[in-house]
């Protein structure tokens, strides 16, 4: 389904050279749930990015079903860390999920429907017709997500979406998260700095090296779909993968060390 | 409490007019050019009741709005085409940096040559002292448009005109409606100046005039009528504002979450 290959990226301003990603390579398979996690400051970001078609890679290429990104594709939906500054507060939450489906060239009555269908699945049905700054920061991220839903996409791309709300609200997204996923066969590439969030949510984690970025391992989550905040955190094989994920992240700092784990059990349960 | 605030104001209003006419009458002031506020009150009744009035009020009001639309419009479609086009706006930024500071009035003996005494004098000054306020203030505005909204704007496939009408547009709208405002007042100012030294009709002409045959309240009157014109227009622009802004967080105020 997604296709990132020899992928780099090299911001160039007057006259410094930063290398964000140096050679990224990996592949998300339709309806799986992917989450990218790697040290604060490893191009997690800029690699979304260029994923989603916001940025032009200086190297590589991603393809999206085969066709290679070249600007913001249709069958890709983002959302932001920022969800405050990403909803637009000039337009109630109803015309924010909407505007999207409206420049897809969606009639009015089909985009009522799609509107009022994701907004009921985030738990927000009545909430159209409030501003989202009238929202609790969790609510907003909700919105951001139906709004993401309502696109349709192959491909829902989530940066750090969890990283600004608290706890509680934290644990009640990823669960939404995970339900959505399921309940509507999306493909979904999730990027994050927490590991927990990562192995809970994932189906595969993606461990990034620092900066400049590659693929430091791939890990395949075998923990059951039914997932849930009280049972799977406390599951010893969760306690496993983080502890693994958790090594690899703290190896990728170190730089060399990447090394010799990856020589480990790393690679052989990579997908 | 806005209660009081208002009761303190009319309070203020009152003595205020009660030194006006307080004064002149214990001779403090020459009574000539200094009439108490009671015989200027009369003589705004009777311009109230003369048709000439009315007249001259009406084309002060035509040269106000026509010159604010223009450069109001002008202001916008410039300051968004500017912004959108940054080559453009690099190439023209000292040519405003010069432009900007002439004072309006320096351009009186343009207009006049022009012109002569027609509205489109008035017009001329009008729409150069005003279209600036609003210009800057656009360029301003389109800088604010946060970049999490301009990549979501992208990220969901609008295209640039989607971009200008839904996001764009909604950033500036404070900075132009800032912008409005000050050139509502500045417009006002232009237009009886104009009508004032060129003697195109309207209030400031008929200002000249009675202050040229010594009809001193009723020049007096006169003012009053122009600074009630400047507080009407600023009160009004203030609720266009508050009503085209009431998502902004300037005007929504605290919102219990």
């Amino acid at each position: 389904m997604l296709d990132v290959r020899g992928l780099k990226k090299v911001y160039e301003s007057s006259g410094r050279r930063i290398e964000a990603v140096r050679d990224l390579t990996f592949t998300v398979e339709a309806g799986e749930l992917v989450c990218l996690v790697g040290p604060s400051g490893c191009g997690k970001t800029t690699l979304l990015k260029c994923v989603g078609g916001l940025l032009a890679p200086t190297a590589g290429q991603v393809a999206l079903a085969g066709r290679t990104v070249a600007g913001p594709p249709p069958g890709m939906a983002f959302v932001f860390q920022e969800y405050g500054r990403s909803l637009f507060p000039w337009m109630r939450v109803g015309r924010n999920v909407e505007l999207p489906l409206k420049q897809k060239g969606l009639g009015k009555d089909r985009r009522r429907e799609l509107v009022a269908d994701a907004l009921e699945s985030v738990g927000l049905a009545d909430a159209a017709g409030a501003y989202p700054w009238q929202l609790s920061g969790g609510m907003q991220q909700r919105v951001a997500i139906a709004r993401a839903l309502a696109y349709e996409p192959e491909v829902l791309l989530m940066d750090e979406p969890f990283a600004a709300v608290d706890a509680q609200t934290r644990a009640d997204l990823e669960d939404l998260v995970r339900r959505l996923w399921r309940e509507r066969g999306i493909t979904v590439l999730f990027v994050t700095h927490d590991i927990d969030e990562a192995v809970y949510l994932g189906e595969r984690v993606i461990v990034l090296s620092a900066s400049p970025t590659v693929v430091q391992e791939q890990l395949k989550v075998d923990l059951p779909a039914e997932r849930d905040q009280l049972h799977t955190r406390v599951a010893p094989r969760f306690a496993e993968l983080r502890t693994h994920v958790y090594a690899q992240i703290q190896a990728a700092k170190r730089g060399t060390a990447a090394m010799v784990d990856r020589a480990g059990e790393g690679t052989s349960k990579g997908a | 409490m806005k209660g009081a605030n208002a009761a303190l104001g009319a309070a203020g209003l009152a003595a205020f007019l009660a030194l006006g006419e307080a004064v002149p009458r214990l001779g403090l002031v020459k009574e000539e050019y200094f009439p108490p506020a009671g015989r200027i009150a009369g003589a705004l009744g009777d311009e109230l009741a003369d048709s000439a009035f009315w007249t001259a009020l009406g084309s002060t009001l035509t040269g106000w709005a026509l010159g604010l639309a223009l450069a109001v419009s002008a202001g916008i479609v410039a300051g968004v085409v500017l912004s959108v086009v940054p080559r453009l706006r690099r190439a023209t930024a000292s040519t405003i940096e010069f432009l900007r500071p002439i004072p309006s009035v320096a351009l009186i003996p343009l207009a006049v040559l022009l012109y002569g005494t027609e509205l489109r004098s008035v017009l001329l000054l009008v729409v150069y002292a005003s279209f600036w306020q609003v210009l800057i203030q656009v360029l301003y505005g389109v800088q604010d448009v946060d970049p999490v909204a301009e990549e979501t704007a992208r990220s969901y496939g609008l295209g640039t005109w989607a971009r200008i009408r839904y996001v764009l547009w909604p950033t500036a709208l404070p900075y132009v409606m800032t912008g409005v405002r000050l050139a509502a007042a500045v417009a006002l100012i232009l237009a009886v100046t104009a009508e004032l030294v060129i003697g195109a009709p309207g209030l400031g002409a008929r200002i000249a005039v009675t202050q040229a045959s010594q009809a001193v309240p009723e020049m007096y009157a006169l003012i009053v009528v122009a600074g009630l014109l400047g507080l009407l227009i600023d009160v009004g622009a203030r609720s266009v504002e508050r009503r085209a802004l009431a998502w902004h967080q300037s005007v929504r105020g605290e919102v219990a979450v």
